[in-house]
């Protein structure tokens, strides 16, 4: 019941791009803007037709140019999220749910706000709402098409960042819930490691990188396709307890992380960003340093790159974290696979935004 | 005071706002929301009956219309009568030198709705025809109501197509304004004073209601 794509076109932008969505899973196309991807959105839901194309969601064909197949948008079962949300702005919350049902049901509309943690604020308007509100509106009227694929155009780009950290939150927990396959589009490579289960980079209209978010995320040819120079993972931990310095401690296999006050209750699966670039490798159990993040692993590889740094993955139990330092670094401290290293981290490092719920937590729970 | 010509004059408008209010939706629609080949010479031609004369406009339907011309005699061998100089013959020259007000006001209506709303509405599950009932209409409206009321009142108040492709029949094609021209070559002042209020009066409500929907535009789009 997956979603497939495949589409070509010479016009506005050139395009060749091809890929599939598994039921229940996430997968960002990260791109620049202007790289097609949400061009690439609107031929799913049938906004736009390439000239070569084909959309077969949940084993019905929506779009095939070559079988001259094209289902009017009102017949594909689709949910969209658009980046400014596009609410009906004559109609409530409650009315804007149940425009997109088959039969309008006013209690199924309340589920729906309530599952989106809009309790409440069924009765007002998109004009009396923040951004933030707006934004589950129209997440619960995409829902509320039942549909077959949901489709997530840079949905968070619009709110402020303390927003956004917590509509992240609620798009983990709430993916629970959702058996349909998920397409996000967005430019933030931050949110799509964080939301993500698989990542297709697309770049002037073509996928320059495929695959697993942990597999993207540590290849510096995908990263820099994406502008970016900062390679990151995502590690597991598990919140431990709140000091009343501020800080929180996690526990992680490779030891415990002191990072700054993060939400939740001790015991909360958690997923914390690390950046290859923050990372210091030191062979010995430094002593006598500020830095209060100290992860004990073995190098897995080391992948050299163009210029002077090197990527060195160390397994850190059953998970990796990467560093990236120097070859001359490397060199010095003659790494070789197997070595035992310790990895060091500043508290200050991890962003708030770069601590999230884990997925699987959250479906457990849910 | 004519009641006959006031009358006629409201039938006349009435029919044209009834006839006109579907091509106002329907061309208001699709002119805001396509964009193609010669949409500017459409839009003009939309535009003509504004500028052009209305002697001159009088006088090409007149001939287009006459006892002599394809349509004239299609009409005669269907209703047995001739189209100029008869109700009828008024409606459809009304409906066509109302175009602009009719159409160019729900343009911008239509106009308004940013084109990811509907979008959404598609997304939702909307047919085109509901997603105009259930969301473009109810953000398009004021301009709609304007279009039709700007027709209303522009009917009541021509003169020079109606005089050229109406005459002046009682009861059949004497409206108002003509009544009025009418009683003042008769030298009946008071009838022709009295008139005229009427028309001031209908006029001034009408601009009242348009600007009162005008400001309605997009407001909801907020």
């Amino acid at each position: 019941m997956a979603l497939e794509l495949m589409a070509r076109a010479a016009a506005p932008i050139p395009l060749e791009v091809a890929f599939r969505v598994e039921p229940g899973e996430l997968l960002a196309l990260v791109g620049h803007s202007g790289s097609g991807k949400t061009t690439l959105l609107r031929t799913v839901a049938g906004l736009w037709r390439p000239e070569v194309a084909r959309v077969r969601v949940d084993g019905r064909t929506w779009l095939d140019t070559a079988a001259r197949v094209d289902l009017p948008v009102h017949r594909r079962r689709v949910g969209i999220v658009f980046q400014n949300y596009a609410l009906f702005p004559h109609m409530t919350a409650a009315q804007n749910v149940m425009a997109a049902m088959d039969a309008p049901d006013p209690s199924e509309a309340a589920r729906i706000l309530d599952l989106v943690n809009l309790h409440g604020l069924a009765d007002r308007r998109p004009g009396q709402l923040s951004g933030g509100q707006q934004q589950r509106v129209a997440l619960a009227r995409a829902l509320a098409r039942r549909p077959r694929a949901l489709l997530l155009d840079e949905p968070f780009s619009a709110v402020d960042r303390a927003t956004r950290e917590r509509l992240h939150g609620e798009i983990v927990a709430l993916r629970a819930h959702l058996a349909m396959p998920v397409v996000l589009v967005t430019h933030d490579v931050n949110e799509a490691q964080l939301l993500a289960d698989r990542i297709v980079v697309i770049e002037k209209g073509r996928v320059v990188r495929a695959g697993t978010t942990a597999e993207v995320m540590a290849d510096p040819d995908a990263l820099r396709a994406m502008g970016i120079r900062e390679v990151a993972v995502m590690l597991p931990a598990t919140l431990a307890e709140h000091l009343p310095d501020g800080l929180s401690r996690l526990d992680s296999a490779g030891g415990p992380l002191f990072l700054p006050q993060v939400e939740g209750a001790p015991g909360t699966h958690l997923r914390v960003r690390i950046m290859a670039h923050e990372v210091i490798l030191s062979r010995a159990r430094p002593e006598g340093l500020s830095a209060q993040n100290i992860l004990a692993g073995r190098v897995a590889r080391i992948v050299e790159g163009q210029g002077p740094a090197v990527m060195v993955h160390v397994a850190v139990g059953e998970d990796e974290i990467l560093a990236r330092i120097t070859r001359r670094a490397a060199d010095q401290l003659a790494l070789r696979p197997g070595d035992a290293v310790h990895a060091i981290l500043k508290t200050m490092s991890v962003a708030r935004d770069h601590v999230t719920r884990a997925p699987q937590a959250a479906r457990t729970a849910g | 005071m004519d009641w006959t010509a006031l009358i006629l004059s409201l039938r006349l408008a009435g029919w044209t706002v009834i006839i006109l209010l579907p091509v106002s939706v329907m061309m208001g629609r699709f002119l805001a929301y396509h964009r193609f080949r010669g949409k500017g010479l459409v839009e003009a031609l939309v535009m003509l009956p504004l500028v052009l004369p209305p002697t001159v406009f009088g006088f090409y339907l007149l001939v287009a219309f006459g006892r002599n011309s394809p349509v004239g005699e299609l009409w005669q061998s269907l209703f047995g009568h001739q189209l100029v100089f008869s109700f009828q013959g008024l409606v459809v020259a009304s409906i066509i030198f109302n175009l602009p007000f009719a159409i160019l006001p729900a343009q911008r209506g239509f106009q308004a709705i940013p084109v990811e709303v509907r979008e959404a509405a598609s997304c939702c599950g909307m047919s085109p025809l509901r997603s105009l009932w259930k969301v473009e209409l109810p953000l398009a409206w004021p301009g709609v109501v304007t279009a039709m009321v700007l027709t209303f009142a522009h009917t009541l108040g021509e003169f020079g197509i109606v005089l050229m492709v109406g005459g002046s029949i009682p009861g059949e094609t004497k409206t108002i304004a003509i009544a009025i021209y009418d009683r003042v070559q008769a030298f009946d002042d008071r009838a022709a004073a009295t008139m005229s209020a009427v028309l001031v009066a209908i006029a001034v409500s009408t601009i009242g209601i348009t600007f009162w929907l005008s400001s309605r535009v997009g407001r909801r789009l907020g």
